[in-house]
C-alpha cells in the first residue's frame, strides 16, 4: 500500500510527490516472527557442573589415599532437605557428634566456611587484589589453584541416604564450589552412618545397643 | 451562517519507526536463542552457581525423570545411526534402514531394545505419546543403558556425558546411573543445572 501524495502548489510547475509506504503489514509480519521465536527458543543455555568420579578399579591398601582424621569431614544427605555432618571419625557411642544443620547460608556454608578459613582468606584476598587490577584474572586463576593444594585444606566427603534426592546432591555440591572446597568425592553410605542418623533420630536411644 | 469546516485529517501513521524496532528485536531473537529440543519429559533442573556453559556439540545428555526413567539423546544424527547398529548387534536385533531412518530423525530416544523395532514402526506421534511410558532399562540384571553409553562412546571419542536429572528424582536413582557409568570407566561427566545466583555473598 504505497501511497504516493500529490502535492501541488499553485504557482510552481514541478510536481512534488512524496512517497509513503505503509510500514503496518511489516510490523504485523515481525511482530508473529517475534513471538513465535520467544515461544519456540530458550534463550540461556543450561548451566553445568563438571564432577569426576573415581575409578572402580581396585586399589591395594597402600595405593589408597588415607586421609587425616582431623581433615576429614563427612557430610550426609537425608530425607526432607536435612543435612547432617561429622568431622574425623565419629564416636558411635554418642549420638551428638553427629549434627544437624540447613542448606541455608548460615548452615552447612558456615561450617564450611569454618573449616576451611585459612583457604579462603587466601582466595578473598586474591580476589580482592584482582578487582583492584593488581593481578591478571589468569594469574589469579593459577594462584588460587595454588592455594587450594593447601595439605590442611579439609576433605568433604558426602554421602546420600535413600530419602534424598538428585537437589541436595547439587546443593551439597554447590557448597563445595562456593566454599572453595578442592577435595571432595560422593561416596557411598556405610552401615555406620545409618546407624549414627537412625541414633540421632531416637536420641541415642540405640546406644545402649552397641556390642563393645 | 458559516459552515464549520471539518477538516478531514488522514489518519495513516507512520509505521517506519515501529518497523525499525520490531526487526531490531527480532534480530536479537534469532542471534541470542536456540531452539528448545523436544524432550520425551519435562525436568526441572536444580540450581547451582556454577557458570560453566554447556558445550553445544558432542553431547550424550542422559534425562532422568522424576521416577527414575532414562532416556538418551545425541546430537549428530549419524552418530545416532551408528549407535543403534552398534546396540541392535549386541542383541541380536537387525534394523531395516526405514527403522534406520525413523531413529535418525528422533531427538531423544529411550526404548527397551526388545520393543525398538515395535516403537519404531509407530507414527511420530504415537511415539511422543509412548515414550515417556518407556525407558532405557538400568538393573543390574539387564543394563541396556551401560551398552548405549559404551557404543556411544566407541562412534564419537570426544562426547562428553551430561546428566540431565530433575530435581526431585530420588538418590538412589541417579546413583545406579552413576555406578553404571563408573562401571564403564566414564568418570567425567556433567550435570545440567540452572543458573542460581548466590543469595547471601559468601562471607
Amino acid at each position: 500500500m504505497a501511497e504516493i501524495q500529490e502535492s501541488s502548489k499553485g504557482g510552481s510547475k514541478q510536481k512534488k510527490f512524496t512517497v509513503r509506504v505503509d510500514f503496518t503489514p511489516m510490523v504485523d509480519m515481525n511482530m508473529l516472527l517475534i513471538t513465535f521465536f520467544m515461544l519456540c527458543t530458550s534463550l540461556s543455555k543450561p548451566q553445568t557442573m563438571e564432577i569426576s568420579m573415581p575409578t572402580n578399579d581396585k586399589v591395594s591398601e597402600e595405593e589408597q589415599t588415607k586421609v587425616q582424621e582431623s581433615r576429614a569431614i563427612t557430610i550426609l544427605l537425608g530425607g526432607d532437605d536435612k543435612v547432617y555432618y561429622y568431622f574425623g571419625t565419629p564416636n558411635y557411642e554418642d549420638y551428638t557428634s553427629l549434627k544437624e544443620t540447613t542448606y541455608q547460608a548460615d548452615g552447612l556454608r558456615a561450617v564450611l566456611l569454618d573449616r576451611n578459613k585459612d583457604v579462603v582468606a587466601k582466595i578473598n584476598d586474591l580476589k580482592k587484589q584482582m578487582l583492584d587490577e593488581k593481578i591478571t584474572e589468569d594469574q589469579f586463576k593459577a594462584e588460587a589453584a595454588e592455594i587450594k593444594k593447601d595439605k590442611a585444606a579439609p576433605v568433604v566427603m558426602i554421602k546420600g541416604t535413600d530419602e534424598s534426592s538428585y537437589k541436595n546432591l547439587i546443593d551439597a555440591l554447590d557448597e563445595m564450589q562456593i566454599c572453595n572446597i578442592s577435595k571432595y568425592a560422593i561416596v557411598d553410605i556405610t552401615e555406620g552412618d545409618e546407624f549414627l542418623l537412625e541414633n540421632l533420630a531416637k536420641a541415642g536411644e540405640l546406644t545402649k545397643n552397641i556390642d563393645r | 451562517m458559516a459552515k464549520v469546516k471539518v477538516k478531514r485529517k488522514s489518519t495513516f501513521i507512520d509505521m517506519t519507526a515501529m518497523s525499525d524496532v520490531t526487526v531490531l528485536l527480532l534480530t536479537f531473537f534469532m542471534l541470542t536463542s536456540t531452539f528448545i529440543q523436544k524432550e520425551p519429559v519435562t525436568v526441572s533442573t536444580p540450581g547451582s552457581v556454577s557458570e560453566i556453559k554447556i558445550p553445544e556439540t558432542d553431547i550424550l545428555q542422559i534425562l532422568i525423570d522424576p521416577q527414575g526413567k532414562v532416556f538418551m539423546g545425541l546430537d549428530k544424527q549419524e552418530d545416532r545411526v551408528a549407535v543403534l547398529e552398534k546396540v541392535g548387534e549386541e542383541y541380536g536385533i537387525e534394523f531395516t534402514p526405514e527403522e534406520k531412518n525413523k531413529f535418525r530423525l528422533a531427538n531423544s530416544f529411550g526404548v527397551p531394545i526388545s520393543q525398538m523395532k515395535a516403537f519404531l514402526a509407530l507414527s511420530e506421534d504415537e511415539q511422543d505419546a509412548t515414550l515417556k511410558d518407556l525407558g532405557i532399562p538400568t538393573d543390574s540384571t539387564d543394563n541396556q543403558f551401560k551398552s548405549w553409553v559404551r557404543n556411544a562412546r566407541l562412534q564419537n571419542r570426544d562426547l562428553r556425558i551430561a546428566i540431565k536429572a530433575d530435581q526431585t528424582t530420588p538418590y538412589p536413582k541417579i546413583k545406579t546411573i552413576m555406578t553404571s557409568l563408573q562401571d564403564i570407566r566414564e568418570n567425567r561427566y556433567n550435570l545440567i543445572t540452572s543458573l542460581k545466583s548466590i543469595s547471601t555473598d559468601e562471607e
